[in-house]
């Protein structure tokens, strides 16, 4: 039996207490809490945009020739683009495709990835473990964004097919990183009981290894919610994630590439939310892992 | 003997992990719809054209055939003829790929010497204004993509302020030196026509920061991490206290154990920026196998598109050994170990 399961009250008061100095030592540090906000921002942006968006009908193939390359003015805060469309409300919508693109990535790799890495660490040592960290080192061989670039290409180009070849690249880094954890947890001398009373396989790995490698796993995932919108905007940018005339982040730069420098609004002010949006989830991150850290000690 | 055991154990890895790939290279080439023949030939050519064809690229026997032939292939250096170019694959390959390394080098060495000042500076002048500003810096350079610095930088000095050239690897007016090399930088020096050296180096600048941005940002990061951490220690201590200046403790010292981290992330970071010189060509022209890579990826040119990642993948390879052997060189516990030296 695992400590967890005693008894209920007394480990929810616990819980709120954990929290309350979590959230002490995560708020100690700005830069967090500016995370926390940016992040908080970008996914209310995201998910009201038609609400908060200045012009929503702009979202999509929207032509209004009169208002065309507009620099930036008070109607149109981040000017138009050589149709006519406002820049920002494209950028509120150019969140969502960002946003969904990390959040399906991470679904489709954390569970797969994690389950690898515990089994090969749990088996260090056994042909499991060479045959599982060996794959994750050819897909490792490569930078990311290439083998996803190459994927994508095959494919037809869109937002699904994309997500789809990131999630093929990502998986390793958590079975990298799981591995690294599991096969010293293996050693515990929890592992060691539950192993001595008869404990499945499955039990010792999902019960009693898991649950101790949830806050780095945690970590890495607010920090690669960043980086797979990075390689998202990065597929976009060639033309191989979002299509127009949907609002892409990528997508929208590198429309407006060929119009700089005279309209430099065009591209600069998408590619200056995708900074936002990685440096929110960035400093998230960095935050989660000092809170985490600190508990460790 | 032991670097040699060593370097054995690790091109035997390798070798492993470069026919995985090419596993994986073939699956993803395979999975494509349609006729490779048909893509091939065009939508006009009649028939048999395409029959042949099959025949010649073994596309009628089983896929494990098909697998052995390309592999037997490429091992002998043919890729197969580029559906875009019309050429041997390989002799594109050659043609763009100096262009590329060249690229990649130059934003090596700005991302380990600049990273590594900036780094031994911060940590030197821990928590004072210096820091913080090196510290914004890397945060920023680690969360912005190089095709959004590579943007801005095209905007801001190539365009506005006009001081760099915006694409390319050398002006019009100038002839290229007579290839050794292929980079221009080094067959210009070669040559002795500093003219040329000079013109190359500048168009080498702006894509080659935008690239290094990123990987420069980390590099500050962990050696400023391992040097203060290392600052702490007490041999530092036992040497401040016999007197020894803070200059020679920080080079003689201090720079040496701290580096070990930084250049073994310089090793992956240099992968990344091969990674990301696909966008970064493209923005600047820049006549390199990335840009051809993407021009392969977009007109699915599978011949193109299985040479280049192969290829990024054995540079990659050898890099990741050159960089444990330069480790294992500066930490004797690598070094000495037995077992898996990573």
């Amino acid at each position: 039996m695992t400590a967890q399961t005693k008894s209920l009250p007394l480990a929810r008061s616990k819980a709120r207490e954990n929290l309350g100095r979590n959230w002490y030592k995560f708020s100690r540090n700005p830069m967090s809490i500016v995370g926390l906000i940016t992040v908080s921002l970008v996914v209310f942006l995201a998910v009201f945009a038609p609400l908060v968006a200045p012009h929503p009908k702009h979202a999509s193939a929207f032509v209004d020739f009169a208002n065309a390359s507009r620099s930036p003015c008070r109607t149109y805060p981040f000017g138009t683009d050589v149709v006519g469309r406002d820049i920002l409300s494209r950028i509120f919508f150019g969140f969502r495709f960002s946003l969904v693109m990390g959040v399906v990535v991470l679904a489709l790799v954390v569970p797969p990835g994690v389950t690898l890495g515990l089994i090969a660490g749990y088996n260090q040592g056994t042909w499991l473990d060479t045959v599982i960290m060996r794959i994750t080192d050819i897909f490792l061989a490569v930078p990311p964004l290439v083998l996803a670039l190459a994927i994508c290409s095959v494919l037809t180009p869109n937002l699904f097919n994309a997500m789809i070849a990131v999630s093929l690249m990502w998986w390793p880094w958590y079975t990298r990183l799981v591995y690294g954890l599991a096969s010293t947890l293996r050693n515990e001398f929890f592992v060691n009981s539950a192993e001595a009373i008869g404990a499945s396989e499955a039990h010792i790995i999902f019960r009693e290894i898991l649950p101790n490698c949830i806050s780095p796993i945690f970590t890495k995932m607010s920090l690669d919610m960043g980086w797979v919108i990075l390689i998202g905007s990065s597929l976009s940018f060639v033309g191989l994630g979002v299509q127009p005339p949907r609002p892409g982040l990528g997508t929208m730069v590198a429309d407006g590439a060929r119009y700089l420098p005279d309209q430099w609004w065009i591209s600069v002010f998408p590619a200056l939310a995708i900074v936002v949006i990685v440096l929110g989830f960035n400093l998230l991150g960095d935050g989660l892992r000092d809170m985490f850290a600190a508990e460790e000690v | 003997m032991k670097t040699m055991a060593f370097i054995a154990r690790r091109v035997v890895h390798s070798i492993f992990v470069l026919f995985g790939l090419s596993l994986v290279i073939f699956t993803i080439s395979r999975i494509m719809p349609g006729d490779p023949a048909r893509m091939a030939v065009g939508a006009r050519a009649p028939q048999w054209v395409v029959d042949n064809l099959r025949e010649q690229m073994h596309l009628n026997d089983p896929l494990y055939a098909q697998y052995y032939y390309w592999l037997r292939d490429a091992l002998h250096g043919d890729f197969g003829i580029s559906l875009v170019t019309r050429r041997p694959v390989a002799d594109d390959i050659k043609e763009f790929f100096p262009a590329t390394f060249e690229l990649a080098l130059f934003a090596g060495i700005i991302m380990g010497g600049a990273g590594i000042l900036l780094g031994t500076v911060s940590a030197r002048h821990k928590d004072k204004w210096i820091d913080n500003v090196v510290r914004v810096i890397s945060y920023l350079g680690v969360v912005t993509p190089s095709f959004v610095f590579a943007i801005l930088f095209l905007l801001l000095f190539g365009m506005t302020l006009n001081w760099m050239p915006t694409m390319g690897r050398i002006s019009t007016g100038l002839s290229r030196p007579s290839v050794v090399t292929g980079l221009i930088t080094i067959d210009a020096l070669l040559a002795g026509d500093l003219a040329v050296f000079f013109d190359a180096l500048w168009h080498l600048i702006l894509p080659g920061i935008a690239l290094a941005m990123g990987g420069l940002a980390q590099e500050a990061r962990i050696t400023r991490s391992t040097m203060s951490d290392n600052l702490t220690k007490d041999y530092i201590a036992s040497e401040r206290s016999l007197g020894i200046p803070e200059k020679v403790i920080m080079r003689k010292f201090l720079l040496k154990p701290s580096l070990i981290p930084t250049i073994s992330i310089l090793g992956l970071d240099f992968a990344a920026t091969l990674g990301s010189a696909f966008l970064v060509e493209l923005i600047f022209n820049w006549p390199g196998i990335s840009r051809y890579g993407i021009n392969a990826m977009l007109r699915k040119d599978l011949n193109a598109i299985a040479a280049v990642i192969m290829i990024l993948g054995v540079v990659f390879i050898i890099v990741n050994i050159l960089v444990d052997l330069v480790v294992a060189q500066l930490d004797p516990r690598i070094r000495l170990a037995p077992g898996r030296g990573e």
